[in-house]
Parts: C-alpha cells; structure tokens; sequence
C-alpha cells in the first residue's frame, strides 16, 4: 500500500539553512548537507529545497551545496526557488534533483510547465501555488505570497495538471504560520479537481493536525512543513508512530 | 568496476552517487570497451520508452548489453531500465525491449480500481515473491522503496521477485538468470535502496 509522505521544507540563503533550527547533536544547525542527513536519517520521505537567494553567486553557491546533498542523501528531493525558464530547470537536475518545483515562474510564462514536462516527464514538474481567500473565492498569489495575480485557484491547478504538472503542492496563505492545522477546506476543494498527487502546506502545529489531514482528505497524499520540524516541535518519528496507530499509511 | 550505461536519457548522478556511497567503483559511461570490461553492468532510464529504445538500439549499446547479459554477466535494469529488459512495451504505440525477459509493459490503468491516482508515485512496500533473491539478501519482505511509474511489467509471472500492492500487485522487481530488473530507484530508497545496490554489487558472474 502507497504510504503518505512527510516531507520537511528547508529554506536556504546563500547556502545556509535559514529560519533556524534547533536541534542537539548537530554541530552546524544551519547547513543543508547536515539537517538534509538527519531527516533522511529520521524518517523523512522526501526533501524539498527553497532557495531563497536572490543573487547569481547566490544561486551558484545553492547548486554546489545541492550536489553534495545528493552526494549523501538517498531520498528524493525537490527543489524550488527562482525556477523561471528551462535552463534552471536543467541547472537543478543536474546537481541531483528529482523534481523540480515551479511557483510565480509558471504564472509569469505559463508554458513553462508543459515544456519543463515534455522534455523532463511530468513526475519532474511540481507545481507550487500559495493561495488565500479573497471575498468568497480561492485566489492564487506570486511573490511569495505578496502579488495577488486575481487567477482563480481552481482553474489555475486544472490548468496546470493539463500542462504537465505531476504534483501539486498546495500552501494556504491563511493557515500559513497560524500553526493552528491544515487549510482542509482549500485543500478539499484542490484534490476533489485534480487527479495528480497533492501536497498539504502551511498551517501544521502539532501531530494531531497531520492526523486530521489524512483522515478527513484520505485523496491528499503528503504533508509539509518546516520550522515545527526544524524546532523539534513535531519529531517526524514520533509523528509517524501517531499516524500509524490511527491506521493511516506511512513509512517506518 | 560497475558499467552505468549513458545512452543519454536522465541523469545519472545520484545512480553513480548511490554507488560510491557504498564504496563501488560505477562510472557512467558509452564507451562499449568500458561496458565490456566492467564487472557488472547497471541499466537506467527515465522518460518515455519509445524515446529511450531508440537510443539504446541506434546507439549501438543495446548489442553490447545483451551480448554481455548472454556472457552471464550480472545486469540490472532500474526504472525505464527494467522496462527496457522486456520484449516489448505498449506505452504509446508498440516498441521493442531488449528482449532478456519474457513479458510486456502495459499501462498501469489498465490493471488498477479507479479513484487510484496515476502515475503510482511515493514509498510502497515490497512483497517477496521468491524465497531466497540474491537481490533482497540484505533486506526484509515488507521493506519501503520509492516508485514513480505509469506502466508495469505484466507477463512475466516466472521472472517477478517482488511486488507492490496499489489496487492491484503491480511488478515491483524481477530476475531470470543474471539479469535483474527493479520498477522502484534503489538510488532514492534511502538505506533499504542501497542495500538491494549492495547485494548486486556482491554478486558473482
């Protein structure tokens, strides 16, 4: 049986984990070859990588770190960040990526997707949106949350599962840091129209909210998170145990 | 040394860093002396079938790869590798395999309820079907690996070693001889994948 995955989220600037973290028994909190080895080690499913590095040498540094990443770490790992045009897609894969996620990138130039997926297979395309409420419709937002693009959420993930997007990673600007639990009512909306993988982002503050997650959308297929991982608040061991005992699938 | 053959479908390098970390020497590699010279030969591909047998065929390396499957030389199929060992694939349209196992690849759609999503993508457990695989001597019946597929290896019941249950128990490895073929990437299996690159890298000719 397909098991539901856990997926922690690093952000990483100049080649350095940012936002911190907070774990004994590391000695370099912030790097991304040692945080990516301890939750591969700990019962992570797959890595996602943000780059949030704006500048050239930035990004060159981010491509070096991944290689040695994928030099240590036998997992699957997405990365995202300043994914604009198929050269980038091409400059991550190389270094050992296996999907590719695309957020503004795909808004700005919509093709993208269907291009990235003709040459590179859908199963590379990861299609990111942030999302939020606007009057009484899901609305779709560039910029990390802080252009409103007026694109409708549903027509946008309909769109991009046509061109090619094999995944969709669905992050509530709503629920997004609140850590009061998962945007279910988005999330619902978003796996009743699709029929690609979807994964849960933005809003997760304990286990009990994974638990409800899986249990109320049983068609959503992963979750993600970063800074309640990375400050030890939820422990990806202990919340696979929890998820096991309320016979939901996972990967121990 | 371990022969990655590159007929220039995906990119090879968590395969060749996959068996580095286990301390094996694997290069990827078109050069035919390489390949046959190598101790043990590793098939890879991502993509489209149609796409990659072309490749293999007019690049020449498709010769090269079953004459030294023939040898008795140990050789194992990853992914689109493994798909390739077979006769022949009807993912769009019919093409030709390798030949090396009896069988065809089929859609996935074809065998699974609906309501399944597709392609059958994440962390799915193996169930052994043969006792005593020289493939799984360093794992155990139940073990995760990681898949990302759409078609599947289908008449083939004598070669199939394990299986994955999604809907329907879809091929999840297969072996007839020295040829081994795995559905799943050992490469991204975490300690279980590198495990099964272990076991084939132990094996004798």
């Amino acid at each position: 049986m397909i098991t539901k995955r856990i997926i922690p989220c690093l952000d990483v600037k100049n080649g350095r984990v940012v936002k911190g973290v907070n774990f004994s028994g590391l000695s370099d909190v912030s790097s991304p070859i040692e945080l990516g080895k301890y939750y591969s080690d700990n019962g992570a499913d797959e890595l996602v990588f943000y780059d949030i590095t704006a500048s050239f040498e930035g990004r060159e540094l981010f491509t070096d770190i991944l290689k040695e990443v994928a030099k240590t770490i036998f997992i699957p790992l997405t990365v995202g960040g300043g994914i604009n045009t198929l050269d980038d897609f091409d400059r991550v894969l190389k270094c050992g990526a296996d999907k590719v996620s695309v957020n503004s990138g795909a808004i700005k130039n919509p093709d993208l997707i269907y291009h990235a997926a003709k040459r590179y297979g859908n199963q590379c395309v990861v299609l990111s949106i942030d999302a939020k409420r606007v009057g009484d419709k899901f609305t779709v937002f560039a910029k990390g949350g802080r252009e409103n693009t007026g694109i409708d959420l549903i027509e946008w993930v309909k769109r991009g599962e046509n061109n090619g997007a094999g995944e969709i990673v669905l992050n509530s600007i709503d629920t997004d840091g609140v850590k009061g639990g998962f945007d279910l009512e988005m999330l619902k909306v978003v796996s009743e129209n699709v029929s690609v993988p979807v994964i849960a982002s933005g809003g997760a503050g304990n286990i009990q909210h994974f638990i409800d997650l899986f249990k109320t959308l049983p068609n959503v297929d992963a979750g993600l998170a970063a800074s309640i991982f990375h400050f030890g608040q939820v422990k990806i061991n202990e919340l696979k145990k929890e998820l096991r005992k309320n016979n939901i699938p996972v990967r121990i | 040394m371990i022969a990655i053959v590159d007929y220039g479908v995906g990119n090879l390098f968590s395969l060749v860093s996959s068996f580095s970390a286990i301390g094996e020497d694997a290069v990827a590699t078109s050069d035919v002396d390489l390949i046959k010279k190598a101790d043990k030969i590793v098939l890879p591909g991502v993509g489209a079938f149609e796409d990659a047998s072309k490749k293999l065929f007019e690049s020449g390396l498709a010769d090269v790869v079953i004459e030294q499957a023939n040898s008795g030389k140990p050789l194992l199929g990853i992914c689109l590798g493994m798909q390739l060992l077979f006769e022949k694939s009807f993912e769009y349209g019919e093409h030709k395999g390798l030949g090396l196992i009896k069988g065809q690849i089929k859609p996935i759609a074809d065998v699974i309820p609906k309501g399944y999503k597709i392609p059958h993508i994440g962390w799915n457990a193996l169930k052994f079907k043969k006792k005593d695989s020289k493939l799984f001597k360093n794992i155990n019946d139940g073990d995760y690996v990681y898949f990302v597929h759409s078609y599947y290896a289908t008449g083939c019941d004598e070669s199939v070693n394990a299986t994955a249950e999604y809907g329907a128990n879809l091929t999840a490895s297969v072996e007839s001889g020295n040829v081994y073929g795995c559905q799943f990437h050992p490469e991204k299996s975490g300690a279980v994948g590198l495990n099964i690159l272990k076991a084939f890298c132990q094996m004798e000719k």
